[in-house]
């Protein structure tokens, strides 16, 4: 079920007011690189939400996506010699017109038909970008040129260190991003995808174009993993294809449903749960996977509708 | 010809695993509606257990039926402490969990054993044999045939005995099952059982041929996952051709095309296979319920 934590303003706020306070408890530059990494990543996540949260629709092979998007910003500006940031823009329209062509054929699968077609789409990408080697460095990966806005910022008087910077322009995409995921949901196009989640023949009854929705909810998310693996090219200023590959579309897809992947916010949430875990425990790297294992378990078969709403639930079923 | 035929015996040796994880898969979703994404790492755990058991001093078939039981309690406590605690969870919440537990298991071994790539030696040595200006290892010929017996046996037990006929009736229809007096439970128990102990017969028997380490199972989930979709998800059958299928093509594309692409082939397959007959081979005609 999907469902309204908060309205639209209130979770733009929450959002904008923790990314704008959070720096001053930071006590080194290193919160900042996790901070905008989190940002990254739950910008990939708010598309997964307008897919898996809004339409209903599951897809393992979002990384491929995030592949698209990172590598447009390492390979455009060497060969067609794009500035990065029109780079990305490509990325984000080559990975358009992909999820367009894929998503028609794919969408019409259902439950775990859908996962093994996207699956299989998510790998083939990952598998072209640590094939060839000659164009993509293989699996060693390869350097990304510098964005060059810090330098223009400067230029203007604001000066702000490498992390920084990366942890306001992410952090700002962040904002935009669910800004805009927000707008969706209260459009008709958002109605008709949660018409569609709660039943697609009842939504086919009231003339919703079913086939159409899904694949405009498939295409937006595409752009979000792929405009989330362009910044996490740029500020990393290299990629290798572990970025398209499927432990990445499956952390993506935990971290939605983790934080509760019918809210904005409670994906996010997720995002940074996710990437904050192996931060925390490299101190006991051995207990890496163990740990993130069981709270992938623990969260579904306790928190069914994850984290954010369940919380949210017991805190309003107490009133009552 | 001898080059072909060659591809053929390796493809056959490889499709035997990825038929009996298919298997696996099968008998799992026809009892709970589940997607196993586990099901690589019962595989590994056969292989790692039976390495260190006969390490320790244990001979080589005991150490390989202990990895065997041993394994199989553990898809029983998968069941216990995953599965049915979240039954009736969206598909979505399901892979999570299923994945969760893979990457459970994996930390898990990689803590009790360690990270390095193990072996140990094939059942009845390694002189290859000759076929007709091909060769094949008689690991290979353990593997097929481990594969084929695997199938036979599935085959006795779900035609000839009561409980095998009650998975079936579970599979079918679970309330109607309950209604007839069956303990979908225990059929439940009973599937995560055999499924993890064919895992890690898969796992013994391939362990001499391509090694093990603790990683070596998400790459197995997914091709047992692929073969078993190919071939149609929840029929014996399927599994058994569809994993045979796929090692066979990707020892073509591997042979005659490009070894670098030899697992994209199996999954371009599937994804034509999935647009022209979402159902697989052998899979039943969809009934949507409205």
């Amino acid at each position: 079920m999907i469902m309204r934590l908060s309205s639209k303003a209130t979770t733009l706020l929450i959002l904008a007011a923790v990314i704008a306070i959070a720096p001053f408890f930071f006590p080194s530059s290193y919160y900042f690189r996790v901070g905008s990494l989190i940002f990254v990543n739950g910008l990939a996540v708010t598309g997964l939400v307008i897919l898996i949260g809004y339409a209903g629709q599951i897809s393992l092979g979002h990384a491929g996506f995030a592949g698209i998007g990172a590598y447009a910003c390492a390979l455009a500006p060497i060969h067609l010699g794009l500035h990065p940031a029109l780079a990305a823009i490509l990325g984000a329209l080559l990975s358009a017109a992909i999820a367009f062509l894929v998503g028609r054929p794919i969408l019409r699968l259902k439950g775990y038909y859908l996962a093994v077609a996207s699956l299989g789409f998510g790998i083939l990408v990952s598998m072209v970008l640590s094939n060839e080697a000659q164009l993509t460095g293989g699996p060693d990966g390869m350097a990304v040129p510098e964005l060059g806005l810090r330098a223009v910022l400067k230029a203007v008087g604001i000066d702000l260190s490498n992390t920084e910077f990366w942890y306001a322009f992410s952090g700002l995409a962040l904002v935009l991003g669910a800004w805009l995921a927000l707008n969706l949901y209260h459009s008709p196009t958002g109605r008709a995808l949660r018409a569609l989640h709660g039943s697609e023949v009842a939504a086919r009854t009231v003339g919703v174009d079913v086939a159409h929705y899904k694949l405009v909810a498939f295409v937006i998310s595409a752009i979000y993993a792929s405009v989330s693996g362009s910044l996490l090219a740029l500020q990393n200023k290299f990629i290798t294809p572990d970025v398209a590959g499927f432990m990445h579309s499956i952390e993506m897809v935990t971290m939605a449903v983790l934080g509760g992947a019918g809210s904005v916010l409670g994906a996010i949430l997720g995002a940074a749960i996710l990437t904050t875990l192996p931060q925390v425990l490299t101190v006991f790297q051995e207990y890496e996977q163990l740990m993130l294992g069981l709270v992938m378990m623990l969260v579904m078969i306790f928190m069914r509708e994850g984290l954010l709403p369940s919380v949210a639930h017991r805190i309003r079923g107490r009133g009552e | 010809m001898p080059e072909l035929l060659q591809f053929l015996l390796s493809g056959i040796t490889v499709g035997a695993v990825y038929a009996l994880v298919a298997l696996g898969f099968t008998i799992i979703y026809n009892a709970s509606d589940v997607v196993n994404f586990a099901q690589g790492e019962f595989v590994m755990l056969g292989g790692m257990i039976t390495v260190f058991a006969s390490a320790a001093g244990l001979p080589l078939p005991l150490a390989a039926l202990i990895a065997i039981i041993a394994t199989a309690a553990i898809g029983v406590a998968l069941n216990k402490l995953a599965i049915e605690p979240a039954r009736g969870a969206p598909v979505v919440s399901l892979i999570i969990i299923t994945i969760g537990a893979s990457i459970f298991i994996r930390g898990a071994t990689q803590l009790v054993f360690d990270k390095q790539i193990h072996r140990f030696p094939a059942f009845s040595g390694d002189q290859p044999i000759l076929i007709g200006g091909a060769t094949i290892l008689p690991q290979s010929l353990w593997v097929i045939a481990g594969a084929l017996a695997v199938f036979f046996c599935l085959w006795l037990f779900f035609t000839r005995t009561l409980i095998g006929r009650a998975v079936l009736a579970t599979a079918n229809n679970r309330v109607a099952a309950q209604l007839v007096g069956i303990n979908t439970n225990y059929v439940m128990t009973l599937s995560f059982a055999m499924s993890a102990a064919i895992g890690a017969l898969a796992g013994v028997l391939v362990t001499p041929i391509t090694l093990t380490s603790y990683d070596v199972g998400l790459a197995l989930a997914l091709k047992g996952f692929a073969a078993a979709m190919l071939g149609g998800m929840g029929n014996p059958k399927g599994a058994l051709v569809g994993g045979l299928l796929l090692g066979v093509l990707e020892a073509m594309t591997a042979g005659y095309i490009s070894s670098q692409y030899k697992d994209a082939a199996a999954f371009v397959v599937i994804l034509a296979v999935l647009f022209a007959m979402p159902q697989g081979l052998f899979g039943r005609k969809p009934t949507d319920r409205v």
